[in-house]
C-alpha cells in the first residue's frame, strides 16, 4: 500500500516533468545548467518570502488562528509575487548570458536560444516548486499511516499529486509566456502571468 | 614560453581530511599515526595536478597563435560540458550518502566522538555547547593545518616513498576496513543473512580492484566509481562522528582555510601546486577525481618514448659504420626522398642534420596531436576532499534537519550552483581555485535558512494544501 501510493503519486506529480527533462534537457549541458540555476533562483525567492512570513508571524499573536491563516495567505501571495520578480531577474541574467555566449561562440550565435532558455527556466521553476511542495508528503506516503483519520479527506495524497503536476506544467507555460512578454515588451502579458499565478494559488487554497 | 594556458584543463583544488572511528578501536598509537599521515596526505594530494595537460611545464610548444585565440573563445562553451562532467559525480556521491543516511541508522547513531573532537556537545548550557564546538573545530582545523604543512615539507624534500606509503595505507584503510563496516551495517539494516567467507571474498575483491584502479591503471569509469565510493565512505564517517555544531563550524572554517591555502602566495597548497609545476610532475593522481585520463597516459608515455627513440637512434648510429660499406653500395637509395624534395626542404627550413640529439629533442616536444586534439577530451579535475565535504553538508542536512527533504534538496541545489560558479571563475582565471568556499557558503546559508524559515512555511502551506 505504501509503496504503491508513493510510486503512483510520484509518477502523477513528476511524470510529465521527468519525461520533459529526460527528452529535452538532459542531453544538453547548457540546458542542465539553466535548469539548476533556475531552481536556485526559485529557492532564493522562497527564502525571502518565508523570511517575510516568519517575521510577520513572530510579530503577531500566535494564538489567533484566523490571523495566522490570514498571514499564511498573505505569505503565499508575497511568495507568488517574489517568484515572479525572481523570474524576471532570471530573465535578465539569461539575456546577458545569451549575449555573452553569442560573442564567444564561433559563428556569432549562441548555442542556446532565448526561447529554449525560457522553456527550461519555466520547467526548472516548476520542478523545484513541485518538489518542495510535495516531497515530504511523498516521503510520508511510504510509511505506515492512515490518511484522513481525523476527518480530513482520504484523497489527500492523490489530490496533492495532481495539483503538483498541474503546478509544474503551469510554471513551464508561465516561464515561456513571461520571457516572451519581456522580450517583446508586452506588459499586459506579464500582468496576465502574474495574475494567473496569484489566481491559481488562491483557487487552490479554497 | 608559450603556454597552452588557454585550453589547458581547468582544475580545482580541494581538500581531504580523514577522521577515524577511534573510540572503539583498540589500535595503538602507530595506527593513529598512520591515519594522521593519511589525513594530511589526503589533504594535500587533493591538489589536483597543475594545469598542464600532462606535459611538463617548461616544454615549449609551438602553438599557433590562432589556435590559442580560438581556444580562449571556446573555453566557456566547453565549460558547460565540464560543469556537467562534475555535476554527475558530485550528485552521485551525494545520492549515495543521503540514501545511506536515510536507510542505515548506524550512521546517524551517536557512538562517541573522534579524538580530534574531544569536547562533548551534550552540555547543560548553550554557551558551554558553543564553546565546546568552537574548541573542537579549532583542534580539528589545527590538525589539518599541521598535516598540510607536513605534507608540503615532505613533498618539497622529495620524500616520495613516505607519501606513497601514506597514500597506499590510507586507501587500504578506506577500501577494506570502512567498506567492511559499511557492508556489515547495510546487511544489518536489511536483515540479510551472510557468512564470513562470502563477505571476505567480496571485500577482498572490492578492495584489491579498488587499489589497482586508483593507484595504478584501470578503466576510467571504474576508477571514477571507486573514487566516488571512497569519498562517500569518508563523508559517512564524518557525518557519524562529528557532533552537530562542530560539524557546521568545521565546514565553515575549512572553506575559509581552503580559500587561504590555495590563493595566498604562501599558502601551503599553492606552494604544493607550484612545486609540482616546477618539477613537471603530476600530483598523486590517486586522490583527485579526473574526468578524463588522457593526461596521465601522455605524461607516462612521453619520456619513455623519447628515451626509446633516442636510444634507437644512437644504436642506429653505432651500427652506421658497420653499414658504411652497404651504404656505399646502396648510394642510389635515398629512402624515397628525391633530391629535389631534399633541396626544397633545405630551402624552407634550413639545412638540418638529422642527428640523434635533434631527433630526441623533436620527439620530446609534445606531438602536434596535442594542439589539435578534440577539445572535448579536455577534462576537469576536482579534489576528493571537495566531494567529501559537499557530501558531509548534504548528509548532515538530511540527517538532522527538521525540514528533511526540503532542506536536503535546497543544500543540494546550492552546492551545485556553487560548483557551477567556481567553474565559471575557473574558466575566467585559468588557475587553481578552491572549490569549497562558494559551495559551502551557499550550502550553509541554504541549510540554516531552509531549516528555520522555509520549513515551517512549507509545512503550514502543505497542511492547508496551498500551492504557491
Amino acid at each position: 500500500m505504501g509503496a504503491a501510493v508513493f510510486f503512483g503519486c510520484a509518477g502523477i506529480a513528476f511524470g510529465p516533468a521527468l519525461a520533459l527533462v529526460l527528452l529535452t534537457v538532459a542531453a544538453e549541458p547548457l540546458r542542465v545548467i539553466v535548469l539548476v540555476a533556475g531552481a536556485f533562483f526559485w529557492l532564493v525567492s522562497l527564502l525571502l518570502a518565508s523570511l517575510i512570513w516568519f517575521v510577520s508571524v513572530h510579530l503577531s499573536d500566535r494564538e489567533d488562528a484566523k490571523l495566522q491563516y490570514g498571514l499564511l495567505v498573505f505569505g503565499a501571495a508575497v511568495s507568488v509575487l517574489l517568484q515572479e520578480a525572481f523570474r524576471f531577474a532570471y530573465f535578465k541574467l539569461l539575456k546577458k548570458a545569451d549575449e555573452g555566449l553569442a560573442t564567444i561562440s564561433e559563428d556569432g550565435r549562441s548555442p542556446i536560444s532565448l526561447r529554449q532558455m525560457a522553456y527550461v527556466s519555466g520547467l526548472s521553476f516548476g520542478i523545484i516548486s513541485g518538489v518542495f511542495s510535495v516531497i515530504n508528503i511523498l516521503a510520508d506516503s511510504i510509511g505506515p499511516g492512515i490518511v484522513g483519520i481525523h476527518g480530513d479527506s482520504p484523497y489527500y495524497f492523490i489530490t496533492s499529486a495532481f495539483l503538483t503536476m498541474a503546478l509544474v506544467l503551469l510554471h513551464t507555460f508561465w516561464g515561456v509566456i513571461f520571457f516572451d512578454a519581456c522580450e517583446k515588451r508586452r506588459y499586459w502579458c506579464l500582468g496576465l502571468v502574474v495574475a494567473s499565478h496569484l489566481l491559481t494559488s488562491g483557487l487552490v487554497s479554497l | 614560453m608559450t603556454e597552452l594556458s588557454a585550453h589547458l584543463p581547468q582544475f580545482q583544488h580541494g581538500q581531504l581530511t580523514e577522521n577515524f572511528p577511534d573510540n572503539h578501536l583498540s589500535n595503538t598509537n602507530d595506527h593513529s599515526e598512520r591515519r594522521r599521515h593519511d589525513n594530511s596526505e589526503r589533504r594535500r594530494n587533493d591538489n589536483p595536478e597543475s594545469e598542464t595537460n600532462g606535459q611538463p611545464q617548461n616544454n615549449t610548444q609551438q602553438v599557433v597563435e590562432q589556435d590559442e585565440e580560438e581556444d580562449e573563445e571556446l573555453t566557456l562553451k566547453y565549460g558547460a560540458k565540464h560543469v556537467i562532467m562534475l555535476f554527475v559525480p558530485v550528485t552521485l556521491c551525494m545520492v549515495v550518502v543521503v540514501a545511506t543516511i536515510k536507510s542505515v541508522s548506524f550512521y546517524t547513531r551517536k557512538d562517541g566522538q573522534l579524538i580530534y573532537t574531544p569536547f562533548t556537545e551534550e552540555t547543560e548550557t548553550v554557551g558551554q555547547r558553543a564553546l565546546n564546538s568552537i574548541l573542537n573545530a579549532a583542534i580539528m582545523i589545527s590538525v589539518i593545518i599541521v598535516m598540510t604543512i607536513l605534507l608540503v615539507v615532505l613533498y618539497k624534500y622529495r620524500c616520495y616513498k613516505v607519501i606513497h606509503g601514506w597514500l597506499i595505507i590510507s586507501s587500504l584503510l578506506l577500501l577494506f576496513f570502512f567498506s567492511f563496516i559499511y557492508l556489515g551495517e547495510v546487511f544489518k539494516t536489511y536483515n540479510v543473512a551472510m557468512d564470513y567467507i562470502t563477505v571476505a571474498l567480496m571485500i577482498w575483491n572490492f578492495g584489491v580492484v579498488g587499489m589497482i584502479c586508483i593507484h595504478w591503471k584501470g578503466p576510467l569509469r571504474l576508477q571514477q566509481a571507486y573514487l566516488i565510493m571512497i569519498s562517500a565512505l569518508m563523508a559517512l564517517v564524518f557525518i557519524k562522528y562529528l557532533p552537530e555544531w562542530t560539524a557546521w563550524l568545521i565546514l565553515a572554517v575549512i572553506s575559509v582555510y581552503d580559500l587561504i591555502a590555495v590563493l595566498c602566495p604562501k599558502g601551503p597548497l599553492r606552494m604544493l601546486v607550484e612545486t609540482a609545476q616546477e618539477r613537471n610532475e603530476t600530483l598523486f593522481p590517486a586522490l583527485i577525481y579526473s574526468s578524463t585520463m588522457i593526461w596521465l597516459v601522455n605524461m607516462a608515455e612521453e619520456d619513455p618514448e623519447a628515451q626509446r627513440k633516442a636510444s634507437k637512434n644512437s644504436t642506429y648510429d653505432k651500427q652506421a659504420p658497420a653499414n658504411q660499406t652497404q651504404n656505399e653500395d646502396a648510394e642510389a637509395d635515398d629512402g624515397g626522398f628525391s633530391q629535389e624534395w631534399q633541396q626544397q626542404r633545405d630551402n624552407r627550413i634550413g639545412p638540418i642534420e638529422s642527428t640523434p640529439e635533434s631527433r630526441a629533442a623533436v620527439q620530446a616536444l609534445p606531438s602536434n596531436s596535442q594542439t589539435s586534439e578534440d577539445p572535448e577530451e579536455r577534462g576537469v579535475k576536482l579534489g576528493l576532499g571537495d566531494f567529501i565535504f559537499y557530501s558531509v553538508l548534504v548528509g548532515k542536512a538530511s540527517a538532522t534537519a527538521s525540514g528533511d527533504w526540503n532542506t536536503t534538496l535546497a543544500c543540494f541545489v546550492a552546492i551545485l550552483i556553487g560548483l557551477c560558479l567556481t567553474l565559471l571563475l575557473l574558466a575566467i582565471f585559468k588557475k587553481a581555485l578552491p572549490a569549497l568556499p562558494i559551495s559551502i557558503t551557499f550550502g550553509l546559508v541554504f541549510y540554516f535558512a531552509t531549516d528555520n524559515l522555509v520549513q515551517p512555511f512549507m509545512d503550514q502551506l502543505a497542511f492547508h494544501q496551498f500551492y504557491i
